[in-house]
């Protein structure tokens, strides 16, 4: 277990509303103290933290591991390693595995891996409907007896609305969080990016905002009309978070999360057929852009959460249109996130709240923040350290981003969970 | 230019200089030997992943005619169709010492992708619902030798925008050239942002549409690309709203022309009459294909020496 004193930091605790500069002592692998000066005892490890901020584990509520069934894109393992090395000690896991995660050994499997990898926290997402065919409800007392923490279709949206409001009502009975991936599938038929102008000049069929606007609604109004708890996932319009912000004001009891990558990248980086920008929900425009980022900072958004989507080059080195959807994103969220505090649009307690708070209360996951008596569970952030995006520099399996050959700035350096570093950028720790 | 993928990227300029050389080279096309030596040693590989007989035609011809050697696939010999990967298949031509490649392919975007693997010039000979710059180029031609001019000419595209490249590549050619370019056919059918991005107004009424349009543009209606869902409710209602007709025609001036990329769906978009009358420049058009074909072939490939 850890021993060490982190000099000078920069404690950004939304859980204990706490942002001051102090030394933070960790013993046995426990927060033991955190004060303006704390002399090293003999023979502890000092490491003069000054210019870093010290934040509770970062959470992410939508990482695609890809485990079972895919494991030549990403694994538990090298997820969680991407994870970590992107500050992140928990993650939901989506999913739409092979087999998808709609029975209670499939769960179990997902959290006896991860146990065994002992990095980060898994949590597992479990499907709505049995295989994600939109038919028939999975087990949802069974799958949360067996540690799953929310249900989505991820990848697919629930076709039918009868089914829709079926899930909603029947997880009243667990108080079970329902996730939905908001997508009109006729309106967006055909489409592989955004409909727009950018569709217009490269010639490639578009996909409206109004696929997700509807699909938004209408998955808040059944959740308004049976009560139930509902989460919207990857909002990208800015009709979308009009829909969330106005039913919150009416007090529907539904959050929502957004990508890193729907606030700092448009339309436009599809240029080229770029298949690194082909996702979905697409980028979208300047005007959404904008919009997500007020949602952001109004609080219509309640947290950012990665929909890390790793692919490998077979499935993102071809043709734009049989491209795959999705980017990786759990490496170079923070650094995405510091852009918006950098510009002074969030402040930095903002952006930690997004990425701890937020998706904690979502999830209804407990956490102590940085408080003495707490295991560690802390990410050490360098808001200035210089991040190449290369194949070489990232820890997921797959690449697939469209930051690649960028130079991002800030970015975590350290991490620690359960009183154990389990990432240390610079050797700093060990 | 090292490509032609699209007439998005070419500058005014450079468009008026494939016109000119290809002026040039329909002289040749009318001499009895109808061949040059300029390409003599080079290989061009036609490669259609999707099915097209005419296009590859033309530049089989045009090739021929600089005494290029050609080596072709199409769709139904390519590899392609077994799940080979494109890259991987180009590649391997390219290995065989090709210095050129035309591609026609059903994504968007396929060329592009290509030419950034490549070091030998590629030319779009039509990519999905994106462009196709040499049909482009011979219509610019065809209107050229018609009109003299291009300022102050009015061009009226009628059909499916949406999924043509064809439409799509003559809108940016002659808005580029300095025409005025509208757009009509099912609302269905149009892009969005079509005046923005493609600087072409969008007139619903056709009898509107060719009032003032000195060259209308009909392009086939094509059911394949329409998926699983039709974009208007019948053929018979398409061709009596959105058709070029005799009546339609009335509306128009005396002395506008008739084009239309082929093949033609008689009776649909485009009266049988009117498609052989002397308002039509359907032929001028195919010829003109096989000469900036060439002029196209010519102006990469001799850079490339
Ligand atoms: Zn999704």
């Amino acid at each position: 277990m850890l021993d060490i004193l982190f000099k000078n930091c920069t404690i950004i605790d939304p859980f204990n509303r706490v942002e001051t500069k102090a030394d933070l002592l960790i013993e046995g692998g426990r927060i033991t103290g955190l004060e303006r000066d704390i002399t090293p005892r003999d023979g502890i490890k000092t490491i003069n933290l000054q210019g870093r901020w010290v934040v509770p584990g970062l959470v992410d509520i939508h990482t695609h591991l890809r485990e079972p069934g895919e494991e030549y894109k990403e694994t538990i393992l090298t997820g969680l390693k991407s994870a970590v090395a992107g500050g992140f000690t928990t993650v939901c896991a989506m999913p739409n595995t092979r087999p998808p995660n709609d029975s209670a050994s499939v769960t179990r499997f997902i959290i006896g891996r991860a146990r065994e990898c002992n990095l980060g926290r898994v949590l597992p997402v479990a499907t709505i409907t049995k295989a994600q065919k939109g038919t028939e409800l999975t087990e949802f007392g069974d799958l949360l007896s067996a540690g799953a923490v929310a249900f989505s279709d991820d990848g697919l949206p629930v076709k039918n609305s009868r089914i829709m409001r079926l899930a909603l009502e029947y997880a009243l009975n667990f108080d079970a969080l329902i996730i939905s991936h908001s997508e009109d599938l006729e309106l967006a038929r055909h489409g592989v990016m955004n409909e727009g102008r950018m569709s217009t000049t490269l010639g490639l069929m578009g996909i409206p905002n109004a696929a997700e606007d509807i699909q938004v609604y209408r998955d808040v109004r059944l959740a308004e009309t049976t009560g139930a708890r509902l989460h919207i996932a990857h909002v990208s319009t800015k009709e979308a978070v009009e829909i969330i912000r106005s039913a919150k004001r009416r007090g529907v009891r539904v959050t929502c999360e957004t990508a890193p990558h729907y606030f700092s990248l448009t339309e436009e980086a599809v240029e080229g057929y770029n298949t690194l920008a082909k996702m979905n929900p697409p980028l979208r425009t300047e005007e959404d852009r904008e919009a997500i980022i007020e949602g952001l900072r109004d609080g219509t958004i309640d947290c950012i959460a990665t929909d890390h989507a790793p692919h490998s080059t077979l499935e993102k080195e071809c043709e734009f249109e049989k491209a795959a959807n999705g980017i990786i994103g759990l490496e170079t969220a923070v650094p995405l996130g510091l852009r918006l505090v950098k510009k002074g649009v969030l402040s930095p307690m903002q952006l930690v709240e997004l990425m701890t708070v937020g998706p904690c209360k979502v999830i209804g996951l407990e956490k102590g923040g940085v408080r003495p008596g707490e295991l560690a569970d802390l990410t050490v952030i360098d808001p200035e350290c210089a991040f190449h995006v290369t194949p070489q520099n990232l820890c997921s399996k797959s690449h697939n981003s469209p930051f690649l050959g960028e130079t991002l700035e800030g970015r975590a350096v350290i991490t620690l969970f359960e009183g154990r570093c389990v990432f240390d950028l610079h050797g700093m720790v060990s | 230019m090292k490509h032609l993928l699209g007439m998005r990227f070419l500058e005014r300029e450079e468009i008026e200089a494939i016109l000119d050389q290809a002026e040039a080279f329909k002289e040749i096309l009318e001499r009895p030997i109808k061949k040059v030596p300029t390409l003599r040693g080079k290989s061009v590989a036609n490669l259609f992943f999707e099915p097209s007989t005419r296009t590859k035609l033309s530049f089989e011809m045009a090739a021929k005619r600089l005494s290029a050697d050609t080596v072709g696939i199409s769709k139904t010999t390519s590899s392609v169709v077994k799940g080979e990967d494109l890259i991987d298949t180009v590649k391997n031509i390219k290995a065989m010492k090709t210095d050129c490649f035309v591609i026609r392919h059903a994504s968007s975007g396929a060329p592009h992708m290509i030419a950034r693997h490549l070091d030998c010039p590629v030319i779009n000979a039509g990519d999905g619902t994106n462009e196709h710059p040499t049909q482009a180029l011979l219509d610019c031609l065809t209107i050229k030798e018609r009109f003299g001019d291009f300022k102050g000419l009015n061009v009226v595209v009628v059909g499916d925008i949406l999924h043509s490249r064809v439409a799509r590549s003559d809108l940016m050619a002659l808005t580029k050239l300095g025409a005025t370019c509208s757009v009509s056919g099912p609302a269905t059918m149009l892009p969005p942002y079509v005046e923005e991005v493609l600087g072409a107004k969008r007139i619903y009424d056709i009898k509107e549409a060719v009032r003032e349009a000195d060259c209308i543009i009909c392009l086939r209606i094509q059911r394949e690309r329409l998926g699983d869902l039709p974009l208007f409710p019948s053929v018979r209602e398409y061709a009596s709203f959105f058709g070029i007709f005799p009546e339609v025609l009335e509306y128009a001036p005396p002395e506008s022309v008739i084009m239309h990329p082929g093949p033609i769906n008689r009776g649909v978009e485009l009266d049988p009459g009117l498609a052989d009358s002397d308002r039509s420049l359907i032929l001028d058009q195919v010829t003109n294909g096989v000469a900036v074909r060439m002029a196209v072939l010519v102006m990469l490939l001799a850079q490339n020496n």
